[in-house]
């Protein structure tokens, strides 16, 4: 459990975090989401103990952030990716992942046993023995995951995971993060919203420091701008037509770009049939037609540009 | 105490598993073993006076290359914030670099001990004057090793950090020279003097092992690595 209440970071004059309110509970998998530079790493990164808030109070599974007595305990229940997963270069990848559990307090009679059952469970078997600057993009992500599962922490915080990755080596990705967010509370950051939606439980979209909407990604899409759009393709287009589009009721607003027409509606009212039907009654012929309702994409879009005019 | 133990065999394994630790460890025993060769031919004295004598300034340009990655280069690759969110005290962290550059710094040392033992074996050397000057070597060295890593941990890039260390060591080390001190008021030489890195050095030389200097090298030590603890605690990088 974390409870965050009222935080605020300041870079002199720059405020990265403008009094942010948050509660993770146990064995969530919560998606930060916002645009490069909204605050999410500096968050994370006091979460993590890398830095240290200007105001507001943080606790983690009720242990005060603020008092230096408990930072270590604090640290030692957390596993860490930091953002583009710095990595001690020159260390193999057994040995890099020894090292961490060590420091992360694993016993040593228990170490030999723990590194092999992280090794395989980020399929990393093959590259055990491999030095980690020889490595690609992906298995260096799956080392920073795995170091920063090594002492089977409560929470494991991510900083953008996928960032970089291929699609590939981002679904191989994703699925790690599912299965490790089984049992133990996952705090991911991403700009990539099909990331989110797909391995998340709670979506919190934050921008310029402040949270702009927290839910499930089913929820978040409903709080959308409430619309829906039609997209119409037609071999011929009556001039006429656009006009008694714009006519029909629930209808917000018809555009075209030639012969393809973009009709906004009402988020409950579907109006396809009205719409086929005029469309072929003026004579055109209808080759496509297609509903959408607004993706998580639209919320995230909406809600962050606006802040930003 | 543990995890110290665990950070700096970490490091010292980073020291001979990199060319670097290879390159200067050469040019150290090269550089000391041509020095002391040279005099001892000319000369034919069992002695190591000119050995310990030019280890100030031989150390003025190994113990920054030694120092020069330790925070500079995590801070670059961004490692530090996997090591800063283990659960280690920032003092935990310095001090194990710390010991791990004075663990290479000994090894470099116990490769030179193939003079003394030549020495003892063609001859009769003052054993007491080379055992001071050893220890002397070790503690002036922990002082350039204090000040390497403090700015190290300032600095975002290892040359800068080499040269910036070598300067700043320089200065430590000049500060108690005749020729920029002659000319000064009596208090500014006195406040030279003591504050130089190689006026307590000449002293051990000499073969006397003084209490005041000793104490000199441990708080310059102590003083540098307190100054290294605060700049990792800052975290003015991002």
């Amino acid at each position: 459990m974390i409870k965050i209440e009222n935080l605020v970071k300041k870079y002199d004059s720059f405020t990265a975090l403008g009094g942010v309110s948050l509660e993770f509970k146990d064995g969530e998998v919560v998606g930060l989401l916002g645009p490069n530079g909204a605050g999410k790493t500096t968050l994370l990164r006091i979460l993590v103990g890398f830095m240290k808030p200007t105001d507001g109070e943080v606790e983690i599974e009720g242990m005060d952030i603020k008092k230096p007595m408990l930072e270590q305990k604090i640290k030692s229940k957390i596993g860490y990716l930091p953002e583009l997963a710095p990595l001690y270069e020159d260390m193999l990848v057994s040995e890099y992942l020894e090292f961490v559990g060590k420091m992360q307090g694993v016993a040593p009679d228990e170490i030999d046993k723990r590194v092999k059952e992280i090794i395989s469970k980020c399929g990393l078997a093959e590259k055990k023995n491999a030095e980690i600057g020889t490595l690609s993009k992906g298995y260096r992500q799956r080392v920073g995951i795995a170091q920063a599962l090594i002492h089977n922490p409560k929470i494991v915080i991510l900083d953008e995971p996928t960032t970089g990755l291929d699609p590939n080596q981002r679904i191989e990705i994703r699925d790690l993060i599912k299965e490790i967010g089984k049992d133990r509370t996952v705090i991911l950051s991403s700009h990539i919203l099909s990331e989110v939606q797909s391995t998340c439980s709670r979506v919190i979209i934050i921008n310029k420091g402040k949270i702009v909407a927290d839910g499930s990604p089913e929820d978040l899409e409903k709080t959308g701008k409430g619309a829906a759009v039609i997209n119409m393709e037609v071999d011929t287009l009556e001039s006429n037509l656009i006009e008694r589009l714009r006519s029909v009721a629930g209808v917000d607003s018809v555009k075209n770009e030639g012969n393809k027409i973009m009709i906004e509606t009402e988020k409950e009212k579907d109006v396809r049939a009205e719409i086929a039907e005029i469309t072929v009654e003026s004579g055109a012929g209808l080759l496509m037609l297609e509903r959408k309702q607004t993706s998580l994409e639209d919320v995230f879009i909406n809600l962050t540009h606006n802040e930003n005019e | 105490m543990n995890r110290i133990a665990i950070l700096a065999k970490k490091e010292l394994n980073s020291y001979f598993n990199s060319p670097l630790g290879y390159i200067v460890g050469s040019v150290f025993l090269v550089a000391s073993g041509w020095i002391f060769m040279q005099s001892f031919f000319i000369y034919e004295l069992a002695s190591m006076r000119s050995f310990f004598s030019m280890m100030p300034i031989i150390l003025i340009f190994i113990l920054p290359a030694v120092t020069m990655s330790s925070w500079a280069e995590e801070k670059r690759s961004g490692t530090v914030e996997v090591l800063l969110t283990l659960p280690l005290e920032n003092i935990q962290a310095v001090l194990a670099k710390f010991f791990s550059a004075f663990a290479f710094l000994s090894v470099l040392l116990i490769m030179t001990f193939f003079i003394p033992l030549m020495l003892i074996k063609i001859g009769e050397p003052d054993r007491g004057v080379i055992f001071a000057g050893y220890l002397g070597t070790l503690f002036l060295g922990a002082a350039y090793i204090s000040i390497g890593l403090w700015v190290s941990s300032i600095v975002k890039n290892q040359i800068t950090a080499f040269i910036l260390s070598l300067v700043v060591i320089f200065g430590f080390y000049i500060v108690g020279s005749s020729m920029l001190l002659d000319s000064l008021p009596p208090l500014a030489v006195y406040v030279g003097e003591n504050l130089s890195l190689s006026t307590h050095f000449n002293s051990i030389l000499r073969g006397v092992l003084s209490l005041k200097d000793l104490i000199y090298y441990i708080s310059v030590v102590i003083f540098f690595l307190f100054l290294n603890a605060r700049a990792v605690g800052e975290k003015n990088w991002r």
